[in-house]
């Protein structure tokens, strides 16, 4: 360890445990944490609750968001913001848990938080729709656009086999951390998007994936760019119809969360929740290329109810 | 002279209101501005509110009403006060001034062209009374100043916009951000180019020329204007031909030496008032009135009366004798345009070179044009719609429509797509061409079907999952069904499809798209998507892993 890390780790861990003294009671919230880090989870899931809430316990059952970010770092929020409708037709991510997350953040000591998306519709109608641009700016986060090429950089993708380089929003590049927030859902093309495939939303050309085999392309994108943590949302959800969806009769209330730092995991895992992980490649060839384990009964799986 | 200096303030203050409103409006590139704001302000433009009173039969569209009243009581303030392109033109003149050593105008009295005045005229109501605007479209100066600040203003200050904010955002301001231009086509920016150098050419050396030799709309109220109660006059007791007043009226309608007022071509911008040393330019009642209100006649205004009533005779006569040329013209002018409106429309290449090309047959109206024909005879192609709509598909055409739909807006699903929960082009519409409509309304309408082709979709000439097109269908008119190899194709459930374009805008396939839409040209009610609540069965207990 050199000195300046030396340096800020025992400021971090003074400011922690200082935190919690002043909690007081409170700091029974991170006791418990404690616990069950030790437990060690590649995957949590939870049921049964509001989307903040379960995110609260669920992260807790993961080891507290201190895991993933560090004082000081820059957190880039990458929730689903593809459509331009509201959240009741769970098109797109849950903005309460979207607020929620940026809210932890910000509690680790993130220095800050971005939250954009690649939107399918217009851009600005869909973050105001979506409720995500309120929520996230009322926790704090900085709304950014991802609507032009020239938020987009060029990045190569050694694993790839179809998709051997991109052009990747220069804010998963800048930041430090990288949290990965999609909606499950019913999906036309990919037959359902989840964590993998809401990658999507982070690079610019997405027509030449659908030229060139789409779950290929998914699958190599993940190689190159693993999200230091993936939420999937699957509160409301969207069974048919999708990704857009027609209306609210499209949708049905689960009240489900995944979490996870293994993508593979949290697809496969949210896939069984929607009905069954056979029917989307994707997900097989990201098992397949290594990087993720599509296999649920070789991980170490939290199950939380409320 | 006092209460003339109060005139010309309020004149100036109307004035600058509405030109920074409208032209905001015409600039704007964010959507900053409310619909129902723009709607107001432009509320009191003449010929979009006279368009919108017979296209729509509503109160709302009355603006043209205020208008006639206002120049039937003060002569033609609209033009000075409302009208933003004669507005444009004074400040044009008005910089000019800053810039020389001058900074008193220095204009002089000209004589009216009326075969030029008439002739514009005649021409636009030849052209109304066979049912086409195109002629209107062209001249009229709210829609001209809408063409000449929307297409050519708003693209430089959306590049401008695009350099600050390219740099802004390295310091993670992302208050500003970038705007995508869509290219216009350079035919489509050569009429509003060719009237702004008209414009500035003619109010830098003439000032308001422009309105007194090609507007038809300040031809119109001119002829109103003979009857305004209130009018400018010289008063023979007190002027002294010093020829201030000429010097400053750029409308160029005083004849000093003659002592005579233009009235008709007056733009009421009240300056020869207040800078009569003498107080001899008036603002007074109108002597046809006079007679009327005042039976016995005093000794002075006889003379002046029966002189001015002499030139009216003479007025007429002349026009009597021009007339016969005139209508030559006109008539030649009306045919030589009757045969290209309606010139075959030009066929839209979806794409440029491909295995299967694609060839729409209709061009795309929007939401609200109820057909292509009624939209093409009642749009002025002022382009405010364009300016609203926040997807950038409706774009001015050049030739998709034919001549009779030069510059008006239509759908183009290369730079956009309709979104199914937007009503913005139809609400600001100030002529009616586009009808409003309610939001449920505007769900359920079909401007044209999707057209898939089988042989350009990747599906088929790759062999692998794409679906980009039915992605985006906000209908699922555009589904995907079993296909061989586990794969899935997109089909089109025609009688649900709006027409919104999203399918088309998003086929990733070129250089043809395998999927577009064929317009409707006369607009079709869509089917409701079917909706069943989905059905699942009760989640298990436990997690299902």
């Amino acid at each position: 360890m050199k000195r300046r890390d030396f340096i800020k780790k025992s400021i971090g861990a003074g400011l922690f445990t200082g935190s919690l003294l002043s909690m007081g009671s409170y700091g029974k919230v991170f006791a418990n944490t404690v616990n069950n880090s030790a437990a060690n989870y590649d995957l949590v899931a939870i049921k049964g609750g509001e989307p903040d809430k379960m995110f609260e316990k669920a992260m807790e059952a993961m080891g507290g968001m201190s895991k993933y970010v560090k004082p000081g770092q820059k957190v880039v929020v990458k929730p689903n913001i593809g459509w331009d409708v509201v959240p009741e037709k769970a098109a797109n991510t849950n903005p309460k848990l979207v607020s929620a997350i940026i809210k932890q953040c910000y509690e680790a000591g993130a220095s800050k938080v971005y939250v954009f998306d690649h939107t399918c519709d217009e851009w600005r109608k869909t973050y105001n729709n979506s409720g995500i641009e309120r929520a996230a700016k009322d926790a704090g986060a900085t709304v950014a656009p991802g609507h032009t090429e020239s938020y987009y950089q060029p990045v190569s993708i050694p694993q790839g086999k179809t998709l051997k380089e991109a052009k990747e929003h220069e804010l998963i590049l800048e930041s430090d951390v990288f949290i990965n927030v999609p909606i499950l859902k019913d999906h036309n093309s990919a037959r359902m998007t989840i964590a993998m495939k809401n990658l999507m939303g982070v690079i610019w050309d997405r027509s030449f994936w659908h030229r060139n085999g789409l779950h290929q392309c998914i699958a190599d994108f993940a190689s190159y760019r693993q999200p230091d943590l993936n939420i999937v949302d699957a509160y409301r959800v969207m069974l048919r119809n999708g990704p857009r969806g027609v209306s609210v009769n499209d949708v049905t209330t689960m009240k489900y969360q995944i979490i996870s730092d293994d993508i593979v995991a949290a697809d496969a895992s949210s896939a069984k929740i929607f009905g069954s992980d056979e029917r989307v490649p994707h997900i097989k060839m990201g098992d397949e290329m290594g990087y993720g384990q599509a296999d649920l009964s070789k991980l170490n799986i939290g199950r939380l109810k409320m | 002279m006092k209460k003339y200096k109060v005139l010309k303030k309020i004149r100036v203050l109307i004035s600058l209101v509405f030109l920074v409103l409208l032209g905001g409006f015409f600039l704007d590139f964010l959507g900053t501005f409310s619909t129902g704001f723009i709607t107001g302000f432009v509320f009191p433009q003449f010929v979009p509110s006279l368009l919108k009173f017979f296209n729509v039969f509503t109160w709302v569209a009355t603006g043209f009403i205020v208008v006639l009243i206002l120049t039937l009581l003060f002569g033609r303030v609209y033009c000075s006060t409302i009208c933003p392109l004669g507005i444009m033109q004074d400040v044009i003149s008005w910089l000019r001034r800053r810039f020389r050593k001058r900074k008193k105008p220095n204009y002089h009295y000209l004589k009216a062209l009326h075969w030029l005045r008439y002739g514009i005229v005649g021409a636009t109501l030849a052209f109304l009374a066979s049912g086409s605007v195109i002629v209107l479209s062209i001249f009229d100066p709210y829609s001209t100043f809408g063409r000449i600040v929307s297409d050519l203003f708003r693209p430089l200050l959306t590049r401008g916009n695009n350099l600050l904010s390219g740099i802004l955002k390295n310091f993670d301001i992302y208050g500003l951000y970038h705007v995508d231009l869509q290219p216009l086509h350079i035919g489509v920016m050569a009429i509003p180019l060719a009237f702004l150098i008209a414009v500035v050419w003619m109010s830098l050396t003439s000032g308001r020329l422009y309105c007194n030799t090609v507007c038809p709309v300040g031809t119109f109220l001119g002829l109103v204007s003979k009857l305004s109660l209130f009018q400018i006059r010289l008063n023979p007791n007190s002027c002294t031909k010093c020829g201030i007043c000429e010097k400053r009226c750029k409308a160029n309608c005083i004849d000093t030496k003659n002592m005579r007022v233009d009235f008709d071509r007056c733009v009421g911008c009240f300056n020869c008032l207040q800078s009569c040393p003498f107080s001899a330019a008036e603002y007074s009642l109108n002597p046809l009135y006079k007679k009327l209100t005042l039976p016995e006649p005093s000794a002075s205004p006889i003379p002046n009366t029966s002189a001015s009533g002499k030139e009216g005779v003479g007025d007429k006569a002349s026009h009597h004798k021009t007339d016969v040329g005139k209508r030559k013209f006109l008539a030649g002018i009306a045919l030589a345009f009757f045969s290209v409106t309606k010139l075959s429309k030009a066929q839209e290449l979806v794409s440029y070179n491909a295995t299967t090309p694609v060839k729409r047959e209709n061009p795309v109206s929007p939401p609200g044009a109820d057909s292509t024909d009624r939209f093409n005879d009642a749009c002025t192609a002022c382009h405010l719609c364009v300016n609203v709509c926040p997807t950038q598909v409706l774009q001015p055409s050049l030739l998709e429509y034919g001549l009779r739909g030069l510059m008006q807006p239509r759908m183009d699903y290369h730079a956009g797509f309709c979104n199914y929960d937007c009503v913005a082009c139809t609400e600001v519409c100030p002529t009616g061409a586009i009808l409003p409509l309610l939001l449920e309304d505007k769900k359920r309408v079909q401007l044209g079907k999707a057209q898939f082709v089988k042989e350009n979709c990747i599906v088929e000439t790759e062999g692998t999952d794409c679906g980009s097109c039915s992605e985006h269908c906000p209908t699922k008119a555009v589904d995907m069904v079993d296909y061989k190899n586990g794969l899935r194709i997109p089909e089109v459930t025609e009688d649900i499809c709006v027409g919104c374009g999203a399918c088309e805008y998003a086929c990733p396939t070129h250089p043809y798209k395998a999927i577009y839409v064929e317009g409707n040209p006369v607009h079709l009610q869509a089917q409701k998507p079917k909706q069943e609540k989905v059905k699942r069965e009760e989640p298990e207990e436990d997690f299902p892993f």
